[in-house]
């Protein structure tokens, strides 16, 4: 049987696996953010940075090979998360309090178990277009993180292929499908796997803020 | 005695009121410490102080002067909740220009009568973006949450009283 070595665990290797899928198979947590089961990884977020034989890679990316050791919960590693959630962070505007999300929002999760306490980094304060144009769905561009999960599950699940992340570097941005550029436009449903993908705030269904009391959400 | 100073910046005193949630232990803090500038003494200057508690961010010159004299004072400064690690719900302004903020405010809001925008000297000019507080000084220590639990400011006033260096358990970790 073949076999990788995580943390110096001794893990079963099949065929075809990413070192995050051999991880994920033997409980050993990897923190991510971008990648999801069942869609096709691409290592946008970089929080499932690990070294695998002395170098840096995405774990939900990189090919899982016979022999190869892969270091997880290291100091060193630890910083590099904590530094990339702090950048998610100040790019966006993640005010928790106001956030219909919170208490469910992936990225606060992750940050929660990194212990994040401060931003470090100096707030971006983006200000982005908002599109609450649709009755049921809304759009806050400034909680984006580009995970492209929308994205992929618009396209590959929902087939309607409403979402797309355009521009560059500073200027990329979540956008929409349609003549207008709005969501009014398209034939987005708030049951769509699209919208109930989102890992933070940037896609939300339309009035049911604060439905679940504190104290009860996901990961309270 | 420990000399601990605290104070609301651009805030809404919510994390003092958090603190003061303590209820009982409170009272054997006092035992330890001597509060220096604070909501609770109403005195307005700060002096000579181990720690001081920060709440808020900034959002004018005022804030601005506070915030440096109490670094100035503090021998430990602890940005405490949300407003003050990244400028919170008053930063909430900044994807507006102040214009647009101040004729929100005091010149087309409903319900305004004899609309016009206060010029009083004795207000503090307002920064032209809220912004966290280590954006100014350097900070050494932070307390997540909007408001902080309580039973956040006792694990970090329990470990600074000792010398020691306060490590929030998880379950304390939280931004609202």
């Amino acid at each position: 049987m073949k076999t990788i070595s995580l943390d110096g665990a001794m893990v079963p290797l099949a065929e075809g696996q990413t070192v995050m899928e051999c991880a994920l198979a033997a409980n050993i947590p990897i923190p991510h953010l971008c990648y999801l089961p069942g869609f096709a990884p691409h290592g946008s977020c970089r929080l499932c940075t690990v070294k695998i034989d002395g170098r840096f890679a995405s774990a939900c990316t990189q090919p899982a090979m016979e022999g190869q050791h892969v270091e997880i919960d290291t100091e060193e590693l630890r910083q590099v998360r904590l530094s990339l959630l702090r950048m998610l962070f100040v790019e966006g505007n993640h005010y928790c309090p106001a956030c219909e999300k919170s208490g469910s929002c992936r990225l606060q999760k992750a940050a929660y178990d990194e212990g994040m306490l401060d931003l470090h980094y100096r707030p971006w304060y983006p200000n982005r277009q908002m599109d609450a144009s649709h009755p049921d769905v809304l759009i806050d561009r400034d909680r984006c993180i580009f995970c492209e999960l929308c994205v992929k599950a618009s396209r590959d699940v929902d087939g309607k292929n409403i979402f797309g992340i355009s521009g560059r570097g500073i200027d990329t941005r979540l956008v929409v499908n349609s003549k207008s550029g709005l969501l009014a436009d398209t034939d987005i449903s708030a049951q769509d796997r699209a919208v109930e993908v989102c890992p933070v705030g940037a896609i939300l269904v339309k009035g049911r803020g604060f439905e679940v009391p504190i104290g009860k959400r996901l990961y309270d | 005695m420990i000399r601990l100073a605290t104070c609301s910046l651009a805030g809404c005193f919510g994390c003092h009121m958090s603190f003061l949630d303590m209820d009982e232990k409170f009272l054997a803090l006092v035992e330890r410490v001597e509060f220096d500038r604070s909501p609770f003494t109403d005195i307005k200057s700060v002096g000579k102080c181990d720690i001081g508690l920060v709440e808020g961010g900034l959002c004018n010159e005022e804030n601005l002067a506070a915030l440096k004299e109490f670094r100035e004072n503090c021998s430990i400064l602890v940005a405490v909740g949300a407003c003050a690690i990244n400028g919170g719900i008053p930063a909430m302004r900044n994807r507006f220009s102040m214009d647009e903020c101040l004729a929100e405010a005091y010149l087309d809001g409903i319900g305004i009568e004899n609309p016009q925008i206060p010029a009083d000297p004795e207000l503090p000019v307002l920064l032209k973006k809220v912004c966290p507080v280590h954006e100014a000084v350097r900070i050494d220590y932070f307390l997540p949450g909007c408001p902080p639990p309580a039973g956040a400011f006792e694990v970090l006033l329990e470990a600074l009283l000792k010398g020691e260096k306060p490590v929030l358990p998880e379950k304390l970790i939280h931004y609202d």
